[in-house]
Protein backbone atom coordinates (compact mmCIF):
# COMPACT_ATOMS: atom_id res chain seq x y z
CA UNK A 1 0.00 0.00 0.00
CA UNK A 2 1.63 3.46 -1.12
CA UNK A 3 1.29 5.72 1.77
CA UNK A 4 -1.54 8.34 1.20
CA UNK A 5 0.06 11.76 2.02
CA UNK A 6 2.81 14.17 1.39
CA UNK A 7 5.28 14.88 3.74
CA UNK A 8 7.50 17.41 3.46
CA UNK A 9 10.63 16.30 5.98
CA UNK A 10 11.17 12.69 7.39
CA UNK A 11 11.34 12.49 10.81
CA UNK A 12 12.97 10.50 13.11
CA UNK A 13 13.30 9.86 17.15
CA UNK A 14 16.56 10.40 18.31
CA UNK A 15 16.54 10.54 21.89
CA UNK A 16 14.48 9.86 24.99
CA UNK A 17 14.94 10.16 28.39
CA UNK A 18 12.60 9.13 31.67
CA UNK A 19 12.61 10.23 35.54
CA UNK A 20 11.66 7.43 38.21
CA UNK A 21 7.78 7.18 38.05
CA UNK A 22 6.80 7.06 41.86
CA UNK A 23 3.86 7.69 43.77
CA UNK A 24 5.17 10.93 45.23
CA UNK A 25 8.39 12.61 44.59
CA UNK A 26 10.43 15.56 45.83
CA UNK A 27 10.51 17.16 42.50
CA UNK A 28 8.06 19.97 41.29
CA UNK A 29 6.46 19.63 38.15
CA UNK A 30 8.97 21.85 36.42
CA UNK A 31 11.60 20.13 38.05
CA UNK A 32 10.79 16.85 36.78
CA UNK A 33 10.06 17.65 32.97
CA UNK A 34 13.81 19.29 33.42
CA UNK A 35 15.17 16.32 34.48
CA UNK A 36 13.29 14.10 32.20
CA UNK A 37 14.38 16.50 29.15
CA UNK A 38 17.74 16.95 30.26
CA UNK A 39 18.49 12.71 29.98
CA UNK A 40 16.74 12.90 26.81
CA UNK A 41 19.13 15.82 25.06
CA UNK A 42 21.67 13.52 26.88
CA UNK A 43 20.61 10.51 24.89
CA UNK A 44 21.09 12.01 21.71
CA UNK A 45 24.80 14.37 22.92
CA UNK A 46 22.66 17.64 22.13
CA UNK A 47 22.38 20.49 23.61
CA UNK A 48 18.95 22.81 23.98
CA UNK A 49 20.29 25.62 21.30
CA UNK A 50 20.17 22.46 19.13
CA UNK A 51 16.90 22.80 19.30
CA UNK A 52 14.27 24.52 17.59
CA UNK A 53 10.65 23.68 19.04
CA UNK A 54 9.22 22.69 21.88
CA UNK A 55 6.14 20.31 22.58
CA UNK A 56 4.72 20.00 25.86
CA UNK A 57 2.05 17.42 27.25
CA UNK A 58 0.22 17.04 30.57
CA UNK A 59 -3.17 15.95 31.51
CA UNK A 60 -5.56 17.62 33.79
CA UNK A 61 -4.51 20.46 35.44
CA UNK A 62 -6.22 19.94 38.35
CA UNK A 63 -3.71 16.87 39.34
CA UNK A 64 -0.71 19.41 39.82
CA UNK A 65 -3.12 21.98 40.81
CA UNK A 66 -1.61 24.60 38.95
CA UNK A 67 -3.71 25.91 35.75
CA UNK A 68 -1.79 27.38 32.43
CA UNK A 69 0.06 23.83 33.45
CA UNK A 70 2.08 24.01 29.89
CA UNK A 71 3.21 27.26 30.77
CA UNK A 72 4.02 26.40 34.22
CA UNK A 73 6.16 23.71 32.89
CA UNK A 74 7.63 25.86 30.05
CA UNK A 75 11.26 26.93 31.97
CA UNK A 76 11.73 23.13 32.96
CA UNK A 77 10.89 22.00 29.08
CA UNK A 78 13.88 24.49 27.85
CA UNK A 79 10.76 26.40 25.96
CA UNK A 80 12.05 29.35 26.69
CA UNK A 81 12.12 32.28 23.91
CA UNK A 82 11.37 28.88 21.48
CA UNK A 83 8.20 28.44 20.01
CA UNK A 84 6.20 25.82 22.12
CA UNK A 85 2.75 24.25 21.97
CA UNK A 86 1.15 22.48 25.00
CA UNK A 87 -1.52 19.55 23.73
CA UNK A 88 -3.88 17.69 25.37
CA UNK A 89 -6.68 14.94 25.07
CA UNK A 90 -6.60 13.47 27.98
CA UNK A 91 -4.99 10.04 28.80
CA UNK A 92 -4.71 10.03 24.88
CA UNK A 93 -1.94 12.73 25.80
CA UNK A 94 1.10 10.66 25.76
CA UNK A 95 0.79 9.74 22.52
CA UNK A 96 -0.37 13.04 21.08
CA UNK A 97 3.18 14.18 22.62
CA UNK A 98 5.23 12.93 19.82
CA UNK A 99 2.49 13.15 17.13
CA UNK A 100 2.55 16.96 17.40
CA UNK A 101 6.38 16.62 17.53
CA UNK A 102 5.91 15.11 14.16
CA UNK A 103 4.05 17.51 12.46
CA UNK A 104 6.29 20.53 13.52
CA UNK A 105 9.14 18.86 11.68
CA UNK A 106 7.37 16.79 8.94
CA UNK A 107 5.77 20.29 8.06
CA UNK A 108 9.14 22.18 7.84
CA UNK A 109 8.42 24.17 10.35
CA UNK A 110 11.24 23.12 12.38
CA UNK A 111 14.18 20.88 12.26
CA UNK A 112 14.18 19.62 15.76
CA UNK A 113 11.52 19.40 18.39
CA UNK A 114 11.92 18.43 22.25
CA UNK A 115 9.15 16.95 23.42
CA UNK A 116 8.33 16.87 26.81
CA UNK A 117 4.92 15.23 29.10
CA UNK A 118 5.03 15.52 32.55
CA UNK A 119 2.47 14.66 35.39
CA UNK A 120 2.71 15.06 39.45
CA UNK A 121 -0.54 13.47 40.75
CA UNK A 122 0.35 13.41 44.03
CA UNK A 123 -0.38 16.62 45.24
CA UNK A 124 -4.05 15.80 45.10
CA UNK A 125 -4.30 14.34 48.72
CA UNK A 126 -4.87 12.14 50.76
CA UNK A 127 -5.97 10.24 46.89
CA UNK A 128 -6.30 11.90 43.74
CA UNK A 129 -8.97 9.93 42.10
CA UNK A 130 -11.71 12.60 43.83
CA UNK A 131 -10.03 15.21 41.32
CA UNK A 132 -11.84 12.88 38.39
CA UNK A 133 -14.99 14.00 39.54
CA UNK A 134 -14.64 17.03 37.64
CA UNK A 135 -14.27 15.03 33.96
CA UNK A 136 -18.04 13.94 34.36
CA UNK A 137 -21.00 15.55 33.03
CA UNK A 138 -22.45 17.91 35.75
CA UNK A 139 -25.57 17.70 34.89
CA UNK A 140 -26.86 14.02 33.87
CA UNK A 141 -23.64 11.98 35.62
CA UNK A 142 -22.29 14.15 38.90
CA UNK A 143 -25.23 13.89 40.43
CA UNK A 144 -25.12 9.84 40.78
CA UNK A 145 -21.51 10.78 42.70
CA UNK A 146 -19.88 8.42 40.48
CA UNK A 147 -16.08 7.20 40.86
CA UNK A 148 -13.60 7.18 37.87
CA UNK A 149 -13.47 3.35 38.57
CA UNK A 150 -16.96 3.06 37.63
CA UNK A 151 -16.83 3.97 33.63
CA UNK A 152 -13.49 0.97 33.42
CA UNK A 153 -15.54 -1.73 34.91
CA UNK A 154 -18.61 -1.16 33.32
CA UNK A 155 -16.60 -1.65 30.19
CA UNK A 156 -14.38 -4.60 31.16
CA UNK A 157 -17.72 -6.40 32.42
CA UNK A 158 -19.17 -5.43 28.72
CA UNK A 159 -15.89 -6.99 27.08
CA UNK A 160 -16.24 -10.35 29.38
CA UNK A 161 -19.13 -10.78 28.24
CA UNK A 162 -19.26 -9.65 24.70
CA UNK A 163 -16.10 -11.33 24.33
CA UNK A 164 -16.52 -14.29 26.62
CA UNK A 165 -13.35 -13.43 28.91
CA UNK A 166 -13.20 -14.48 32.87
CA UNK A 167 -11.18 -12.29 35.22
CA UNK A 168 -8.78 -14.85 35.53
CA UNK A 169 -8.38 -14.14 31.24
CA UNK A 170 -7.61 -10.84 31.73
CA UNK A 171 -5.28 -10.90 34.99
CA UNK A 172 -2.83 -12.45 32.57
CA UNK A 173 -2.22 -9.08 31.19
CA UNK A 174 -1.93 -7.69 34.71
CA UNK A 175 1.20 -10.62 35.89
CA UNK A 176 2.77 -9.96 32.40
CA UNK A 177 3.39 -6.38 32.53
CA UNK A 178 4.14 -6.07 36.38
CA UNK A 179 7.06 -9.34 35.54
CA UNK A 180 7.77 -7.27 31.99
CA UNK A 181 8.68 -3.84 34.44
CA UNK A 182 11.46 -5.75 36.62
CA UNK A 183 14.06 -4.71 34.21
CA UNK A 184 12.88 -1.12 33.76
CA UNK A 185 14.94 1.31 35.61
CA UNK A 186 11.88 3.66 36.34
CA UNK A 187 9.30 0.89 37.33
CA UNK A 188 7.51 1.39 40.24
CA UNK A 189 4.91 -1.22 40.16
CA UNK A 190 7.25 -4.25 38.96
CA UNK A 191 6.26 -7.53 40.83
CA UNK A 192 6.42 -11.28 40.25
CA UNK A 193 2.94 -12.11 41.15
CA UNK A 194 -0.20 -14.47 39.95
CA UNK A 195 -3.18 -14.80 38.63
CA UNK A 196 -4.14 -15.51 42.29
CA UNK A 197 -2.98 -12.59 43.64
CA UNK A 198 -4.90 -10.03 41.01
CA UNK A 199 -7.65 -11.90 42.08
CA UNK A 200 -7.19 -11.85 45.66
CA UNK A 201 -6.37 -8.22 46.00
CA UNK A 202 -8.84 -5.45 47.44
CA UNK A 203 -12.57 -5.43 44.53
CA UNK A 204 -12.71 -1.88 44.05
CA UNK A 205 -15.58 -1.68 41.30
CA UNK A 206 -16.11 -5.40 40.26
CA UNK A 207 -15.18 -6.92 38.27
CA UNK A 208 -12.18 -4.13 39.07
CA UNK A 209 -9.46 -5.16 41.82
CA UNK A 210 -6.84 -3.31 42.97
CA UNK A 211 -4.19 -5.69 41.02
CA UNK A 212 -6.17 -4.93 37.73
CA UNK A 213 -5.05 -1.34 37.79
CA UNK A 214 -2.28 1.03 37.26
CA UNK A 215 -1.06 2.92 40.22
CA UNK A 216 -0.90 6.98 40.92
CA UNK A 217 2.70 8.27 40.26
CA UNK A 218 4.70 11.44 39.61
CA UNK A 219 7.10 11.52 36.33
CA UNK A 220 7.93 12.94 33.31
CA UNK A 221 9.47 11.50 30.39
CA UNK A 222 10.96 13.34 26.99
CA UNK A 223 12.07 12.80 23.25
CA UNK A 224 13.98 14.33 20.52
CA UNK A 225 12.76 14.77 17.08
CA UNK A 226 14.91 15.01 14.38
CA UNK A 227 14.84 15.96 10.65
CA UNK A 228 15.83 13.47 8.57
CA UNK A 229 19.32 14.95 7.91
CA UNK A 230 19.71 16.09 11.23
CA UNK A 231 19.03 12.32 12.55
CA UNK A 232 21.67 10.72 10.25
CA UNK A 233 24.45 13.14 11.85
CA UNK A 234 23.44 12.36 15.38
CA UNK A 235 22.85 8.93 15.54
CA UNK A 236 24.01 5.84 13.69
CA UNK A 237 20.22 4.50 14.43
CA UNK A 238 17.80 6.48 13.83
CA UNK A 239 14.42 5.56 14.66
CA UNK A 240 11.62 6.83 11.59
CA UNK A 241 8.04 8.20 13.02
CA UNK A 242 6.07 6.16 9.87
CA UNK A 243 2.74 6.98 10.61
CA UNK A 244 0.74 8.98 13.32
CA UNK A 245 -3.22 8.60 13.63
CA UNK A 246 -5.23 9.66 16.17
CA UNK A 247 -9.50 10.41 16.44
CA UNK A 248 -12.09 11.15 19.19
CA UNK A 249 -15.33 9.58 20.09
CA UNK A 250 -18.39 11.55 21.93
CA UNK A 251 -18.23 11.93 25.93
CA UNK A 252 -21.57 10.35 25.53
CA UNK A 253 -19.67 6.98 26.35
CA UNK A 254 -23.13 5.32 28.11
CA UNK A 255 -24.44 5.52 24.29
CA UNK A 256 -22.36 2.95 22.42
CA UNK A 257 -20.91 0.03 22.21
CA UNK A 258 -17.95 -0.49 24.80
CA UNK A 259 -16.58 -3.87 23.90
CA UNK A 260 -14.69 -2.13 21.03
CA UNK A 261 -12.99 1.14 21.12
CA UNK A 262 -13.66 1.98 17.40
CA UNK A 263 -11.91 5.43 17.93
CA UNK A 264 -8.32 3.46 18.32
CA UNK A 265 -9.28 1.65 15.18
CA UNK A 266 -9.78 4.61 13.32
CA UNK A 267 -6.29 6.30 14.60
CA UNK A 268 -4.99 2.62 13.97
CA UNK A 269 -6.16 3.06 10.14
CA UNK A 270 -5.13 6.35 9.83
CA UNK A 271 -1.09 6.07 11.12
CA UNK A 272 -1.10 2.44 9.43
CA UNK A 273 -2.09 4.06 5.75
CA UNK A 274 0.74 6.31 6.49
CA UNK A 275 3.20 4.01 7.36
CA UNK A 276 1.71 1.97 4.44
CA UNK A 277 0.92 -1.14 6.65
CA UNK A 278 -2.23 -2.95 4.82
CA UNK A 279 -2.17 -6.36 7.05
CA UNK A 280 -0.93 -4.88 11.23
CA UNK A 281 -1.15 -8.17 12.43
CA UNK A 282 1.51 -9.41 10.33
CA UNK A 283 3.90 -6.24 10.20
CA UNK A 284 3.86 -5.03 13.52
CA UNK A 285 6.43 -6.99 15.40
CA UNK A 286 6.35 -5.18 18.77
CA UNK A 287 3.30 -3.22 20.76
CA UNK A 288 3.06 -0.61 23.19
CA UNK A 289 -0.96 -0.78 23.68
CA UNK A 290 -2.00 1.42 26.86
CA UNK A 291 -2.67 -0.40 29.68
CA UNK A 292 -4.27 1.69 32.39
CA UNK A 293 -6.44 -1.87 33.40
CA UNK A 294 -5.42 -5.02 32.14
CA UNK A 295 -8.30 -5.44 30.07
CA UNK A 296 -7.68 -2.21 28.42
CA UNK A 297 -4.63 -3.66 26.56
CA UNK A 298 -6.64 -6.20 25.42
CA UNK A 299 -9.04 -3.92 24.22
CA UNK A 300 -6.34 -1.62 22.94
CA UNK A 301 -4.44 -4.94 20.57
CA UNK A 302 -7.94 -5.45 19.24
CA UNK A 303 -8.42 -1.64 18.62
CA UNK A 304 -4.80 -1.83 16.91
CA UNK A 305 -6.20 -4.89 14.79
CA UNK A 306 -2.89 -6.89 16.17
CA UNK A 307 -5.52 -9.82 17.63
CA UNK A 308 -9.39 -10.37 16.24
CA UNK A 309 -11.95 -9.07 17.70
CA UNK A 310 -12.68 -11.04 21.55
CA UNK A 311 -9.63 -13.15 20.61
CA UNK A 312 -7.06 -11.36 22.40
CA UNK A 313 -7.52 -12.77 25.69
CA UNK A 314 -7.10 -16.31 24.18
CA UNK A 315 -3.96 -15.19 22.52
CA UNK A 316 -2.88 -14.13 25.76
CA UNK A 317 -3.52 -17.50 27.45
CA UNK A 318 -1.23 -19.31 25.03
CA UNK A 319 1.80 -16.26 25.97
CA UNK A 320 1.31 -15.02 22.24
CA UNK A 321 1.99 -11.65 23.69
CA UNK A 322 4.60 -12.48 26.32
CA UNK A 323 8.35 -10.90 25.70
CA UNK A 324 9.16 -14.17 24.12
CA UNK A 325 6.16 -14.72 22.01
CA UNK A 326 5.27 -14.04 18.66
CA UNK A 327 3.87 -10.27 19.38
CA UNK A 328 5.26 -8.98 22.20
CA UNK A 329 3.05 -6.15 23.88
CA UNK A 330 3.88 -4.00 26.49
CA UNK A 331 7.80 -5.29 27.25
CA UNK A 332 8.62 -1.96 28.97
CA UNK A 333 6.11 -3.10 31.76
CA UNK A 334 3.51 -0.81 30.87
CA UNK A 335 1.36 1.37 33.15
CA UNK A 336 0.85 -1.81 35.20
CA UNK A 337 3.92 -2.22 35.91
CA UNK A 338 6.81 1.13 35.57
CA UNK A 339 3.26 3.04 36.55
CA UNK A 340 0.85 6.00 35.50
CA UNK A 341 1.49 9.77 35.31
CA UNK A 342 -0.62 9.66 32.97
CA UNK A 343 1.22 11.98 29.43
CA UNK A 344 4.52 10.73 30.82
CA UNK A 345 2.98 7.08 30.51
CA UNK A 346 2.08 7.53 27.27
CA UNK A 347 5.78 8.77 26.06
CA UNK A 348 7.50 5.86 28.17
CA UNK A 349 5.38 3.50 25.57
CA UNK A 350 6.72 5.52 22.68
CA UNK A 351 10.12 5.09 24.41
CA UNK A 352 10.49 1.55 24.84
CA UNK A 353 9.61 1.36 21.36
CA UNK A 354 12.64 3.49 20.39
CA UNK A 355 14.90 1.78 22.77
CA UNK A 356 13.62 -1.42 21.37
CA UNK A 357 13.60 -1.10 17.29
CA UNK A 358 17.50 0.26 18.36
CA UNK A 359 18.11 -3.06 20.46
CA UNK A 360 18.74 -1.28 23.35
CA UNK A 361 16.33 -2.21 26.10
CA UNK A 362 19.11 -4.81 27.58
CA UNK A 363 17.17 -6.93 30.06
CA UNK A 364 13.78 -6.23 28.40
CA UNK A 365 14.81 -6.75 24.97
CA UNK A 366 12.77 -9.33 22.60
CA UNK A 367 13.59 -12.19 21.61
CA UNK A 368 12.78 -11.86 17.95
CA UNK A 369 13.95 -9.46 15.58
CA UNK A 370 12.12 -6.72 15.25
CA UNK A 371 11.61 -3.88 12.21
CA UNK A 372 7.76 -2.08 12.97
CA UNK A 373 6.51 -1.29 16.27
CA UNK A 374 3.39 0.72 17.57
CA UNK A 375 2.64 2.54 20.67
CA UNK A 376 -1.01 4.07 21.32
CA UNK A 377 -2.50 5.71 24.12
CA UNK A 378 -6.01 5.89 25.12
CA UNK A 379 -8.47 8.64 26.93
CA UNK A 380 -10.77 11.18 28.46
CA UNK A 381 -14.57 8.92 28.41
CA UNK A 382 -13.88 6.14 26.89
CA UNK A 383 -13.03 8.35 23.35
CA UNK A 384 -9.66 9.49 22.32
CA UNK A 385 -7.22 7.10 20.93
CA UNK A 386 -3.48 8.19 19.45
CA UNK A 387 -1.17 6.22 17.92
CA UNK A 388 2.15 6.09 16.71
CA UNK A 389 4.09 3.71 14.00
CA UNK A 390 8.38 3.54 13.98
CA UNK A 391 10.77 1.30 12.13
CA UNK A 392 14.30 1.35 12.19
CA UNK B 1 28.36 6.46 18.23
CA UNK B 2 28.21 4.32 21.74
CA UNK B 3 24.96 2.20 22.01
CA UNK B 4 23.31 3.24 25.38
CA UNK B 5 21.42 0.33 26.71
CA UNK B 6 18.60 1.41 28.67
CA UNK B 7 18.10 -1.46 31.45
CA UNK B 8 18.04 -1.23 35.38
CA UNK B 9 21.53 -2.19 35.00
CA UNK B 10 23.18 0.15 33.12
CA UNK B 11 20.69 3.16 33.97
CA UNK B 12 19.95 5.21 37.30
CA UNK B 13 16.97 7.07 36.58
CA UNK B 14 16.72 10.65 38.28
CA UNK B 15 14.12 11.61 40.79
CA UNK B 16 13.78 11.20 44.66
CA UNK B 17 11.05 9.39 45.90
CA UNK B 18 9.45 10.50 49.34
CA UNK B 19 7.20 7.77 51.15
CA UNK B 20 3.79 9.52 52.08
CA UNK B 21 5.38 10.42 55.66
CA UNK B 22 8.45 12.22 54.19
CA UNK B 23 6.07 13.80 52.11
CA UNK B 24 3.84 15.34 55.09
CA UNK B 25 7.24 16.13 57.30
CA UNK B 26 8.94 18.48 54.56
CA UNK B 27 9.28 21.53 55.64
CA UNK B 28 7.04 24.32 53.76
CA UNK B 29 4.78 21.87 52.17
CA UNK B 30 1.64 23.96 51.36
CA UNK B 31 -1.79 22.84 51.45
CA UNK B 32 -4.27 24.40 49.56
CA UNK B 33 -8.17 23.73 48.98
CA UNK B 34 -9.07 25.28 45.98
CA UNK B 35 -12.84 27.22 46.38
CA UNK B 36 -14.74 27.16 43.37
CA UNK B 37 -18.62 26.92 42.84
CA UNK B 38 -20.27 27.00 39.92
CA UNK B 39 -23.66 26.98 38.54
CA UNK B 40 -24.08 25.12 35.28
CA UNK B 41 -27.18 26.09 32.89
CA UNK B 42 -28.60 22.78 31.42
CA UNK B 43 -29.02 24.23 28.00
CA UNK B 44 -31.25 24.05 24.84
CA UNK B 45 -31.86 20.03 25.14
CA UNK B 46 -31.25 19.12 28.45
CA UNK B 47 -33.62 21.60 30.53
CA UNK B 48 -36.34 20.43 28.94
CA UNK B 49 -35.25 16.70 29.35
CA UNK B 50 -34.87 17.71 33.07
CA UNK B 51 -38.60 18.66 32.89
CA UNK B 52 -40.17 15.99 31.74
CA UNK B 53 -38.08 13.99 34.08
CA UNK B 54 -40.16 15.67 36.75
CA UNK B 55 -43.66 14.92 34.71
CA UNK B 56 -41.93 11.03 35.14
CA UNK B 57 -41.31 11.13 31.33
CA UNK B 58 -38.18 10.30 29.34
CA UNK B 59 -37.64 12.38 26.45
CA UNK B 60 -35.64 12.25 23.67
CA UNK B 61 -34.59 14.04 20.48
CA UNK B 62 -35.01 12.31 17.25
CA UNK B 63 -32.88 12.82 13.63
CA UNK B 64 -34.87 12.34 10.51
CA UNK B 65 -32.16 12.20 8.48
CA UNK B 66 -30.26 9.40 10.17
CA UNK B 67 -33.11 7.87 12.18
CA UNK B 68 -30.87 8.01 15.21
CA UNK B 69 -33.17 8.95 18.73
CA UNK B 70 -30.55 10.66 21.21
CA UNK B 71 -31.56 10.43 25.04
CA UNK B 72 -30.20 11.99 26.40
CA UNK B 73 -31.32 14.60 24.02
CA UNK B 74 -28.94 16.66 21.60
CA UNK B 75 -30.30 19.98 19.51
CA UNK B 76 -27.92 18.97 16.77
CA UNK B 77 -27.14 15.05 15.44
CA UNK B 78 -23.37 14.37 16.09
CA UNK B 79 -23.16 11.94 12.82
CA UNK B 80 -25.10 14.62 10.22
CA UNK B 81 -23.86 17.49 12.42
CA UNK B 82 -27.59 19.07 11.68
CA UNK B 83 -29.97 19.75 13.84
CA UNK B 84 -32.16 17.01 15.09
CA UNK B 85 -35.97 17.08 14.52
CA UNK B 86 -38.17 16.51 17.26
CA UNK B 87 -39.05 15.48 20.51
CA UNK B 88 -40.02 11.89 21.11
CA UNK B 89 -40.86 10.49 24.85
CA UNK B 90 -39.53 6.94 25.55
CA UNK B 91 -41.33 5.09 28.03
CA UNK B 92 -38.26 4.04 30.07
CA UNK B 93 -38.61 0.64 29.70
CA UNK B 94 -35.21 -1.24 28.22
CA UNK B 95 -31.90 -3.69 28.16
CA UNK B 96 -29.44 -3.46 30.47
CA UNK B 97 -25.88 -3.43 28.71
CA UNK B 98 -23.46 -3.93 31.20
CA UNK B 99 -23.86 -3.38 35.01
CA UNK B 100 -21.02 -3.33 38.28
CA UNK B 101 -20.94 -3.32 41.94
CA UNK B 102 -18.91 -0.55 43.32
CA UNK B 103 -17.70 -0.93 46.88
CA UNK B 104 -15.91 2.67 46.84
CA UNK B 105 -17.47 6.16 46.30
CA UNK B 106 -16.02 9.22 44.58
CA UNK B 107 -13.05 9.71 46.71
CA UNK B 108 -11.92 6.37 46.77
CA UNK B 109 -13.82 5.74 50.41
CA UNK B 110 -15.27 1.97 51.04
CA UNK B 111 -18.84 2.22 51.08
CA UNK B 112 -20.60 0.51 53.80
CA UNK B 113 -23.35 -0.41 51.63
CA UNK B 114 -22.03 -1.27 47.76
CA UNK B 115 -23.95 -0.12 45.17
CA UNK B 116 -25.12 -1.59 41.84
CA UNK B 117 -24.27 1.10 38.51
CA UNK B 118 -24.96 -0.17 35.18
CA UNK B 119 -25.93 0.99 31.85
CA UNK B 120 -29.88 0.67 30.45
CA UNK B 121 -30.33 0.68 26.08
CA UNK B 122 -34.05 2.51 26.04
CA UNK B 123 -36.54 1.24 23.61
CA UNK B 124 -37.89 2.61 20.41
CA UNK B 125 -41.53 1.97 20.37
CA UNK B 126 -40.71 -0.55 22.57
CA UNK B 127 -37.94 -2.58 20.61
CA UNK B 128 -34.44 -2.90 22.12
CA UNK B 129 -32.44 -0.55 18.89
CA UNK B 130 -30.06 -2.13 17.29
CA UNK B 131 -26.15 -0.62 16.18
CA UNK B 132 -23.32 0.75 17.80
CA UNK B 133 -24.66 3.70 19.10
CA UNK B 134 -27.89 3.67 20.98
CA UNK B 135 -30.38 5.96 23.21
CA UNK B 136 -29.32 4.87 26.85
CA UNK B 137 -29.16 6.03 30.53
CA UNK B 138 -26.25 5.77 32.95
CA UNK B 139 -27.42 4.69 36.24
CA UNK B 140 -27.94 2.91 39.91
CA UNK B 141 -30.14 0.02 39.97
CA UNK B 142 -32.36 -1.83 42.41
CA UNK B 143 -33.58 -5.29 42.96
CA UNK B 144 -30.27 -6.47 41.27
CA UNK B 145 -27.72 -8.86 43.63
CA UNK B 146 -24.27 -8.93 43.61
CA UNK B 147 -24.47 -12.26 42.42
CA UNK B 148 -26.70 -11.22 39.19
CA UNK B 149 -23.96 -9.31 38.37
CA UNK B 150 -21.21 -11.33 38.75
CA UNK B 151 -23.12 -14.58 36.91
CA UNK B 152 -24.26 -12.28 34.33
CA UNK B 153 -27.34 -12.54 34.89
CA UNK B 154 -28.13 -8.98 34.74
CA UNK B 155 -26.67 -8.11 31.23
CA UNK B 156 -29.47 -8.48 28.65
CA UNK B 157 -32.20 -8.34 31.50
CA UNK B 158 -35.35 -6.20 30.93
CA UNK B 159 -35.43 -3.29 32.95
CA UNK B 160 -37.72 -0.25 33.78
CA UNK B 161 -36.88 3.33 35.54
CA UNK B 162 -38.16 3.33 39.61
CA UNK B 163 -39.70 6.97 39.91
CA UNK B 164 -39.41 9.12 42.88
CA UNK B 165 -42.92 10.35 44.28
CA UNK B 166 -43.94 13.36 42.07
CA UNK B 167 -43.97 15.34 45.08
CA UNK B 168 -39.96 14.61 45.69
CA UNK B 169 -39.16 15.16 41.89
CA UNK B 170 -36.28 18.15 41.57
CA UNK B 171 -35.86 17.94 37.67
CA UNK B 172 -32.50 16.12 37.94
CA UNK B 173 -31.10 12.93 36.91
CA UNK B 174 -32.29 11.35 40.55
CA UNK B 175 -36.01 12.09 40.16
CA UNK B 176 -35.70 8.16 38.54
CA UNK B 177 -34.31 6.60 41.72
CA UNK B 178 -32.98 3.37 40.26
CA UNK B 179 -33.86 1.17 37.18
CA UNK B 180 -35.24 -2.44 38.22
CA UNK B 181 -35.69 -5.69 36.30
CA UNK B 182 -39.33 -5.79 34.83
CA UNK B 183 -40.30 -9.16 36.77
CA UNK B 184 -41.67 -12.29 34.71
ZN1 LIG C 1 -28.56 12.27 12.04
Amino acid sequence: MKPNIHVKDKVAIVGAGLTLFRRRMLETSRELAWEAAREALESANLELKDIDCIVIGSAPDAFDGVHLKGEYLADGSGAISKPMVRVYVGGGTGVMVPIAAWWHVASGLCRTVLAVAEEKMSPAHPHPQGVFAYIWDPVVERPLGPNLLWIFALEMRRYMHVCGASKEDIAIVSVKNKANALNHPCAQAAAKITVEDVLNSEVLVWPVHRLDVSPVSDGAAALILAREDIARKVTDTPIWVEGIGWTLDTTHWYNRELAYPRYVEYAARMAYKMAGIERPWKEIDIAEPYDPFDYKELHHIEGLMLAPRCQAWRLAREGYFDRTGELPTSPSGGLLGVGNPIAAAGVMKVAEIFWQLRYEAGERQVKKPVHYGVAQAWGDLMQVGTVVVLSN
Amino acid sequence: MARRIYDKEHVKAPGTPLSSKEMYQLPGTIEYTPVAKYRFTTGQALSKFLEELKRGRIAGRKCNNCGRVYVPPRMYCEFCYKPTSEWIYLEGTGTVVTAVVSYIGTARERLEKPEIIGIVKLDIDNKEPQGYDFPGLFHRFCNVSEDDVKTGKIIGARVRPRWKLEEERKGDITDIECFEPIEG
